[in-house]
């Protein structure tokens, strides 16, 4: 595997004195897909517009394909392609003629064939003559995927495609993405639901406030991340875990009337069942029982934690 | 260079005008007209010649020079400033172009439109007086050059403004008192001698007075003065659009 964008120690302070990125180093790997998970507010969008080009870094390196993007600025750009999280159009334009535009700026010349081949395939073939605002947010953000690959971008990024769009869309969505890797096309996006990055990357990075805390593979982090927890409510509150049930791990509350059960809804067993019979045999009365699955905010803490631990 | 990008910015931007084109035609059409029957019917009746030059005739260079300069400047600034608003502006500062590229494709269709209007302003107002342009080339000159440096300004205008309020404040306060004041509707001569010296640090009657200067062999000031203010005001925008895509102010933060 050959990196096609590596990143070292990337830095951005805005004007204001916010430092948005504290020193961000990755490489990726061509033809890969990597997920960056992060809440609102991470840097996300941050790390995405200086490597395009659209905020200077404050300090650090990042070369596309070998080019520095600020010495070889013009090589870099030419191999990336990037979806913006909000949908940024020209109202009045037709739909062809700002993906015409964008080959354009790109140096490339007009090639209607390719053009036709992106908006087929991005089903905006029968809208090509139709203008910008005569779509709906779905297309709208399919006619930016379209611009961003009319010329044929080695890289794509997508800033959180799939924010506020429905169901249909989305899983749309990561079929083009598959295509496109398909293709041969690396491609880097954000999203803030983890089940976003369990359906297509190949990697996850998680970032938080400004930091890159882990790059893993997917498989390993959704190991990790798969955790359920299972409320246990008791009628009669217990000044301890009983010792019948110290096996299992369980948290007891403050007032000693629940307990929390967690578990790995990828293990082979999750040992509800036995766990279940041994809270009777202990002679405890169940009153409810509730699951949840653990919330990114958890597992951001859990990975923190963990990796000062 | 990436010509491709400047000829496909000139290309969108051209693309809007044409939308348009019956508007941007007719609309110069019937102003023109309109000053015609006030101005030269009007106030021209009792003014008869100024120097040889019937008035009708004498103001169509000024005329001329007030919509070019008003449409370079709000074509531009619009032009830049639209992408800004709508977020576009993503995909330029993303694309393998440098500010040459951008200012040319940008700032090239800025000033095509106004030369249009400027030319069909001509076109309609040799229908009501009798023009000569006695210095041709030097007229296409002034009047490209005109086009340019003002849509230049207007780029500028454009990139500083952060909302519509903006985009006006400057043409409005300082640039049509400036062309009013400019000798566009009269020769500074008419003046009396105090005003004619405050008069000539308005930089607008220079271009004026050359523009007419090549239209009628009239000019308030020598003709090379009016040549070296143009070549300056260009200067100074161009310095300043490099310091802008330099810097990155108020567009890349
Ligand atoms: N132009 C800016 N000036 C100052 N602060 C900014 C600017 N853009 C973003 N930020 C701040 O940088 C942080 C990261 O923002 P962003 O990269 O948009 O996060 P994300 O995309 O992960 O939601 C946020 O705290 C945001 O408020
Ligand atoms: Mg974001």
């Amino acid at each position: 595997m050959t990196t096609i964008l590596s990143i070292t120690d990337l830095r951005k302070s805005y004007a204001d004195g916010f430092e948005a990125l504290k020193g961000v180093s990755l490489d990726i790997e061509e033809g890969e897909i990597l997920a960056l998970l992060g809440p609102n507010g991470a840097g996300k969008t941050t790390l995405i517009s200086t490597i395009c080009g659209i905020t200077m870094p404050s300090s650090g390196y990042v070369s596309v394909g070998g080019h520095d993007i600020l010495n070889d600025y013009r090589a870099a750009r030419r191999m990336i392609g990037l979806v913006p999280q909000e949908i940024a159009l020209e109202p009045f334009e037709k739909v062809q003629n700002t993906v015409r535009l964008s080959r354009g700026l790109f140096g490339l010349g007009r090639d209607d064939a390719k053009i036709e081949d992106i908006l087929r395939k991005l089903s905006l073939w029968d809208k090509r003559k139709n203008a910008v605002k005569e779509l709906s947010g779905g297309m709208k953000r399919r006619v930016l995927i379209a611009k961003a690959l009319a010329h044929e971008p080695r890289i794509l990024f997508l800033d959180e495609p799939t924010a506020g769009v429905d169901v249909e869309l989305r899983k749309d969505m990561w079929e083009i993405v598959r295509e496109l890797k398909e293709n041969g096309v690396t491609i880097i996006l954000t999203t803030h639901y983890i089940e976003e990055a369990e359906a297509i990357a190949d990697r996850v990075g998680v970032i938080n406030g400004g930091e890159l805390l882990l790059v893993e593979d997917k498989d390993n982090l959704m190991a990790q991340m798969g955790r359920k927890h299972i409320e246990v409510m008791l009628t009669e509150p217990v000044d301890a875990i009983p010792d019948a049930l110290k096996q299992y791990d369980l948290t007891l509350n403050g007032a000693g009337n629940a307990f929390v059960y967690s578990y790995d809804i990828h293990g082979e067993r999750t040992g509800i069942t036995s766990l279940l019979n041994d809270v009777a045999k202990a002679g405890l009365v169940l009153r409810d029982v509730q699951t949840r699955q653990s919330s990114l905010e958890e597992i951001f803490v859990n990975l923190v934690s963990g990796e000062q631990a | 260079m990436n010509w491709a990008a400047v000829a496909a910015i000139y290309r969108f931007e051209m693309a809007r005008f044409f939308r348009t084109l019956a508007q941007s035609f007719f609309s110069p059409v019937l102003s023109t007209s309109l000053y015609f029957i006030v101005f030269g019917t009007a106030i021209g009746s009792r003014i008869e010649t100024i120097e040889g030059v019937s008035y009708g005739a004498f103001i169509v260079p000024g005329l001329i020079m007030l919509s070019v300069v008003t449409l370079a400047i709000s074509n531009a600034s619009f032009g830049i400033y639209f992408p800004k608003f709508l977020g576009t502006i993503y995909e330029v500062l993303s694309a393998p172009i440098n500010f040459l590229e951008i200012v040319i494709g940008y700032v090239g269709a800025a000033a095509t439109k106004a030369l249009f209007v400027g030319l069909v302003i001509l076109v309609t107002a040799t229908f009501f007086v009798d023009i000569r342009v006695e210095h041709p080339i030097a007229m296409a000159a002034f009047l490209i050059l005109t086009c340019l440096s003002f849509a230049l300004l207007g780029f500028i205008i454009g990139i500083w403004a952060s909302n519509f309020e903006q985009m006006s404040l400057i043409p409005q306060l300082v640039i049509t008192p400036l062309i009013f004041l400019g000798g566009t509707f009269y020769s500074i001569t008419m003046l009396p001698p105090v005003w004619q010296t405050i008069t000539l640090f308005n930089p607008v009657v220079y271009l004026v007075s050359g523009f007419r200067w090549s239209f009628y062999g009239l000019a308030d000031v020598p003709i090379f003065f009016s040549l070296l203010a143009i070549g300056a005001f260009t200067g100074i925008c161009l310095a300043i659009i490099w310091w802008i895509f330099k810097t990155g102010w108020r567009i890349r933060s």
